[in-house]
């Protein structure tokens, strides 16, 4: 069986102060599915970096054979040459230009003589190239109207038309719903068949499971293991073992389950309207939240859950509320700006923590407190040591690893961004907390602890909606949920009733 | 001494140390070393002409309205906006000052007051079409030089040149603070008073700072490097107190800038304001969903930038005892070069105002140098635009390293 297509071998990469990778060996055959799972910070995504030429030839310490040949790369463009594209979670696509367009950006066909573009053979052959992606769309549409899922796709395409031979995707389903993601797989398959070799980086491990040939762990800079999925059947709480290097025991941590309080915050008829388009994005919501409780909501990409969030927290949007009532222990509220909701005591953490979350430049401080100063102010003055102190219980009692509150928040790892963002909006005093995605792109073992914290704050009587396109996150951590879908709510679930199954079909329900 | 010290209180540790030091904070020495290696060269290339105190005391009367401008740019600039009406604003602003003084023959006082209202009702304009209508700032304060130079133009039409006869008005740019009366030591005894008060409130400040930082243990300087810093900046300011005592005194036009340097650095470091402008320049998203009124903060960031204008222009005016048509020529450019040099991220969310100061003085160093030494203003202009480029290129690319 063995046709080995790649091997690293021995890979050593050192940061000033920090070995990102250890002597990892690294192997692949030709025409598999590989996957690379392991926590955030282990080394995967710098793996692939020196695959790819990122970090060139003479950067790290070790050996890559491709195709049994020893491998020099000094750019991206060296292992493009070979057949070699990696695709990242941050998509580098041109939003103003065609499909087409981005394609062929970078390796444009040209017309005889070569000096001029040659765009009528470019659409035909894009058409070609989306076709083999199965993505059925005009390819002169600009490429910002498609949806992210529509636009990965593009990316693939993009690869192919490069003739690739080994793909690498990191985390290529981390922001897309379960139907993209579905469909993505499946593409994956399909190339498979067709002789492509893909690397997949993966925190989905349903997903994994479901599509891997092999999957390689890493921990820490140093390759763990690789299990062969044909060899014997690979388990879930194997492969998190492996990641973590320790039992989890429970994904979800337990929570002792009390009779909900009182409705302390409800939406009515919540309807919206994209003024521009004149599309109605969110349709007669219905929603509350009772106190100590968690809800759920779930959907696909796309059905409107940040849009509802955001619009019932002061709606900084642009689009119109055309109507709808927002009830807050049992009192009518009118938010203006996210100011008002805030002072209500409303909180929205976002799904974005580097685009509309925290402001990566300042420090942890700075951040914790930018929501509720005027806490800290007195007369004029903002009250330093007051912030330092409220920042710092922030910071031991929500367990932020970081040596200073006075570190740059782009330096932390994501799971550690995510709590900054946590302990910002706690700082608010909120009683209903809005947590959207709050454990996307961060790594298991701090993905349990802000269940952990999520649990805490229920038990002390706070209202939780928990906004999540991971299934199990939600069955597992809600008391309730509801499901949305194309700006409605499609139903109502209690934790005992719902199941997977149910779930999605709801979320596919229009 | 409690709290974390880094260690190593021994030579060879300060030495390493202070590399170390230097190194990592190369943005915000390099602004100092610029000016002293400036000042330096041009003390040598004049013989001793630039560094005497009838130079410095002029070259910072001829600074004034410019680092007026350039802390108000510094907010602007943050905020990731610009504004390039400020040199006609000025302009208007100062011939305005000048008709209401001669023509309509008002109080001194109240003619900068009106002026100063003038500012403010042209910075709600324009703040109004970037924060309302989302006009871009660019266009909307281009815009704004044409319509300020026009109307600059306009004022003075009929009378070319005003000269101001008010003697109160020119000393704002031209006199300095009276000494204690019954004083006569050779020397200016109130400057000297207020350079002692001023280095013991600086010597107290840091030394707070640093206490507090230890109390949560931040991490510090080691305090031999701690007092090697103390000591050269009271020794600067020392040198230039001295010098400006033994030639006239303070000039008011150093009060003035003092005064609105310690306002904007009060607001900037101390209260909410300064939080949200940081916070808008580094994440405007963020901060609007954090609470922040990112049209109201921006609104105030063009109304004082104006407003600071039209002080600007008063002290033009006042330097010049006259109003004249091409006033404001070019400001704009010495305020957004002396901002960036002040270490001012170009990507913006980043800037101290203290340090703008420093990038006017390099900007008016290099201005009033460059006189001293005839140096013609066609090159003046393309040196200014060389050391601007390097500072800029410069701070790009050690951020850059930081990532």
């Amino acid at each position: 069986m063995s046709d080995t297509i790649l091997e690293m071998r021995d890979i050593t990469k050192t940061f000033p102060g920090v070995r990102a990778l250890h002597n990892v060996n690294f192997t692949v055959e030709r025409g598999e599915i590989h996957c690379l799972v392991g926590e955030n910070g282990a080394g995967k995504s710098t793996l692939m970096k020196v695959l790819s030429g990122v970090y060139p030839y003479g950067d790290y310490e070790g050996e890559i054979l491709y195709n049994g040949e020893a491998q020099r790369f000094h750019s991206i463009a060296d292992s493009e040459a070979k057949g070699i594209a990696i695709i990242y979670q941050e998509l580098a696509l041109i939003p103003e230009l065609s499909i087409y367009e981005n394609i062929y950006f970078g390796h444009e066909i040209m017309n005889a003589g070569g000096r001029t573009v040659n765009w009528n053979a470019t659409i035909v052959r894009a058409r070609e190239m989306l076709d083999k992606v199965g993505l059925n769309v005009d390819p002169s549409m600009k490429v910002k109207n498609l949806g992210v899922g529509e636009q990965q796709l593009v990316e693939i395409a993009k690869a192919l038309s490069k003739d690739v031979k080994l793909l690498i995707l990191d985390e290529p389903t981390a922001s897309l719903n379960e139907s993209d993601s579905q469909n993505l797989l499946e593409l994956l398959r399909g190339l498979r068949k067709q002789g492509v070799t893909s690397i997949m980086i993966s925190h989905k491990l349903r997903e994994i499971l479901a599509i891997a040939d092999t999957i390689t762990v890493l921990r820490d800079g140093a390759t763990i293991c690789s299990l062969d999925t044909h060899a014997e059947p690979v388990t879930e709480p194997e492969i998190i073992r492996n990641m973590v290097g320790r039992d989890l025991g429970n994904i979800y941590p337990p929570r002792e389950k009390k009779p909900a309080g009182e409705v302390a915050f409800e939406i009515r008829n919540w309807t919206m309207r994209d003024p521009l388009t004149g599309r109605e994005l969110l349709h007669n919501v219905n929603l509350n939240v009772r106190r100590g409780e968690i809800v759920g909501l779930q959907g696909l990409m796309g059905a409107g859950r940040t849009e509802l969030a955001l619009s019932v927290f002061g709606n900084p949007t642009g689009y119109v509320v055309t109507s709808g009532e927002v009830w807050m222990d049992g009192k009518k509220q009118h938010f203006k700006s996210p100011k008002d909701a805030i002072r209500a005591g409303l909180a929205y953490v976002s799904e974005d923590r580097k685009g509309n979350g925290l402001v990566l430049i300042q420090d942890i401080k700075y951040n914790i407190s930018l929501a509720n100063l005027e806490e800290l102010t007195h007369g004029l003055v903002i009250n330093e040591n007051e912030e330092i102190r409220e920042a710092g219980k922030l910071r031991d009692s929500i367990n932020i690893k970081t040596p200073s509150i006075a570190q740059k928040v782009v330096n932390l790892s994501g799971g550690n961004q995510q709590k900054v963002q946590i302990a910002k909006w706690l700082f608010a005093r909120p009683r209903v907390l809005i947590l959207d995605e709050p454990t996307r792109g961060i790594d298991v073992g701090a993905k349990y602890e802000i269940y952990t914290i999520m649990n805490r704050l229920v038990e002390e009587g706070m209202s939780i909606i928990m906004i999540s396109s991971e299934l199990p996150e939600v069955l597992g951590m809600s008391d309730r949920l509801y499901v949305m879908s194309a700006g409605t709510i499609t139903g109502e679930l209690s934790a005992e009733d719902a199941t997977e199954q149910k779930v999605m079909a709801m979320a596919v329900q229009s | 001494m409690k709290g974390k010290e880094q260690t190593g209180a021994k030579k060879p540790g300060i030495v390493r140390e202070s590399a170390a030091l230097l190194k990592n904070n190369i943005r915000d020495y390099m602004m100092y070393i610029a000016l002293v290696v400036i000042m330096a060269f041009f003390t040598i290339m004049t013989h001793g002409g630039f560094i005497q105190a009838r130079n410095i005391s002029n070259l910072i009367n001829q600074a004034g309205y410019v680092a007026v401008l350039a802390i108000g740019m510094t907010l602007i600039l943050i905020l990731k906006h610009i504004d390039l009406s400020v040199g006609y604003v000025a302009g208007f602003s100062g011939a305005v000052a000048a008709i209401l003084l001669t023509k309509y023959s008002l109080n001194v006082w109240l003619s900068i007051l009106l002026v100063l209202l003038l500012g403010l009702a042209i910075g709600f304009y324009q703040g109004t079409l970037v924060t309302r209508v989302k006009v871009p700032a660019f266009v909307t304060t281009l815009a704004g030089m044409f319509i300020f130079r026009g109307l600059l133009n306009l004022t003075l039409q009929e009378t070319g040149t005003i000269i101001i006869p008010d003697a109160t008005f020119n000393a704002l740019s031209n006199g300095f603070i009276p000494d204690l009366p019954g004083v006569s030591a050779g020397v200016h005894v109130l400057t000297l008073l207020i350079g002692a008060v001023a280095i013991v409130l600086m010597v107290f400040s840091m030394v707070r700072d640093r206490r507090n930082k230890q109390k949560y243990s931040f991490p510090v300087t080691s305090m031999p490097v701690f007092l090697i810093r103390l000591v050269f900046i009271a020794a600067i300011i020392a040198a230039i107190v001295w010098l400006l005592a033994a030639y006239a005194g303070l000039p008011w036009t150093a009060v003035i800038v003092a005064a609105v340097l310690f306002i904007y650095n009060f607001m900037l470091n101390k209260t909410r304001l300064g939080r949200y402008i940081y916070g808008i320049g580094g994440n405007d998203q963020a901060a609007e969903l954090s609470g922040v009124n990112v049209r109201k903060v921006t609104l105030f960031a063009f109304c004082s930038m104006s407003v600071l204008a039209s002080l600007a222009g008063v002290l033009y005016t006042s330097r010049l005892q006259s109003a004249t048509p091409t006033a404001g020529l070019g400001f704009e450019l010495d305020a957004i070069a002396s901002s960036y040099i002040g270490g001012t991220a170009v990507s913006g969310g980043v800037g101290k105002v203290t340090n703008t100061i420093i990038g006017a003085l390099v900007i008016m160093s290099l201005t009033n140098g460059m006189n001293l030494m005839g140096v013609d203003i066609s090159y003046q202009y393309i040196v200014k635009g060389i050391i601007f480029i390097i500072a800029v290129a410069f701070d790009v690319t050690t951020r850059m390293k930081k990532g």
